[in-house]
């Protein structure tokens, strides 16, 4: 679990792989999906950047996760989940002033279903499922956002 | 057979099984996902997705037996099949799943059962041709030699 306020991964102009992967480890994710399957692929995908993400099954766990002092630099919701679901999550993350990467990733294929999903405060919306070309972009936009957070 | 007909029997089988859209890009980006710290990463994944499915199955079959049938529910469990075989590139069954969440939206039982024959003959097809290629690879390992990619 990690308390406290996100990551500040200083020096970002990193060249070689290793290296890439060592930054990334400051990077706290959290995976939302209610599908194991799904849970297991996006876990081994993030590892593979060097990345431990956390993974719970539904929005409300993760809402919980916030509410109790947890925090992350990147969530990656999905859109349907029983209990309470991406949208619904992503409504109440914002509300509680979260103002964490929180990336849609839903199978919902129909740009409608997706433009709703990212006004309930999305910053991005993939299609399942993760490839390594998503990522790499999510974790560039990150650094781009936490040198943001870093120079205010 | 020796090993190096193993691997070139194992080779044919896994292209036949692109070529025939058993298998699609989904299905190697897992394969690129495993690695020594990882070495069953693919079976796993792969048996998640057979329990998975034999679970939806059985759902679906029960969801469409009732006398009123709950076309959201089967939707939901259609849509979660959909997920999952797309994910690990089981491209036959997630194409048999679009065509049943239509007929769902529609409302249409005869559709949809019709669905559910195809979905599960597909199911059956991909699960038999898996068990074969894991097989295979497991003979391979055994007799000391390495999985061709």
């Amino acid at each position: 679990m990690v308390l406290g306020n996100g990551a500040s991964s200083s020096s970002l102009n990193m060249k070689s792989g290793e290296d890439k992967v060592n930054s990334n480890k400051n990077l706290s994710v959290l995976v939302v999906d209610d599908d194991p399957l799904i849970r297991m692929l996006h876990d081994m995908h993030l590892k593979k950047f060097g990345l431990n993400p956390q993974v719970v099954e539904d929005g409300k766990k993760a809402v919980d996760l916030f509410r109790i002092g947890a925090s992350f630099d990147l969530i990656l919701m999905d859109k349907e989940m029983p209990v309470m679901n991406g949208v619904e999550a992503t409504k109440e993350l914002r509300d509680m002033g979260i103002n964490s990467m929180i990336v849609g990733v839903t199978s919902r294929g129909l740009e409608i279903e997706m433009q709703d999903f990212m006004e309930s405060g999305l910053d991005f919306c993939f299609e399942k499922p993760l490839t390594p070309d998503m990522i790499t972009f999510l974790l560039n936009e990150l650094n781009k956002k936490n040198d943001d957070d870093n120079n205010d | 057979m020796d090993l190096a007909q193993l691997q070139r029997q194992l080779v044919d089988y896994k292209t036949s099984l692109y070529h025939e859209d058993f298998l699609d890009e989904q299905f190697t980006q897992l394969q690129e996902l495993q690695d020594e710290n990882n070495p069953d990463f693919v079976v796993e994944v792969v048996s998640l997705f057979f329990e998975d499915s034999d679970r939806l199955l059985n759902e679906l079959t029960k969801a469409l037996e009732q006398q009123s049938v709950d076309f959201k529910s089967v939707d939901a469990h259609v849509h979660q099949l959909k997920g999952s075989s797309s994910s690990i590139g089981a491209q036959r069954v997630q194409k048999v799943c679009i065509a049943f969440r239509n007929y769902c939206e529609e409302q249409n039982v005869e559709g949809c059962l019709k669905c559910l024959q195809q979905v599960r003959h597909e199911y059956s097809l991909v699960k038999t041709k898996l068990e074969f290629m894991f097989q295979l690879q497991q003979q391979i390992l055994s007799a000391g030699g390495s999985i061709p990619m």
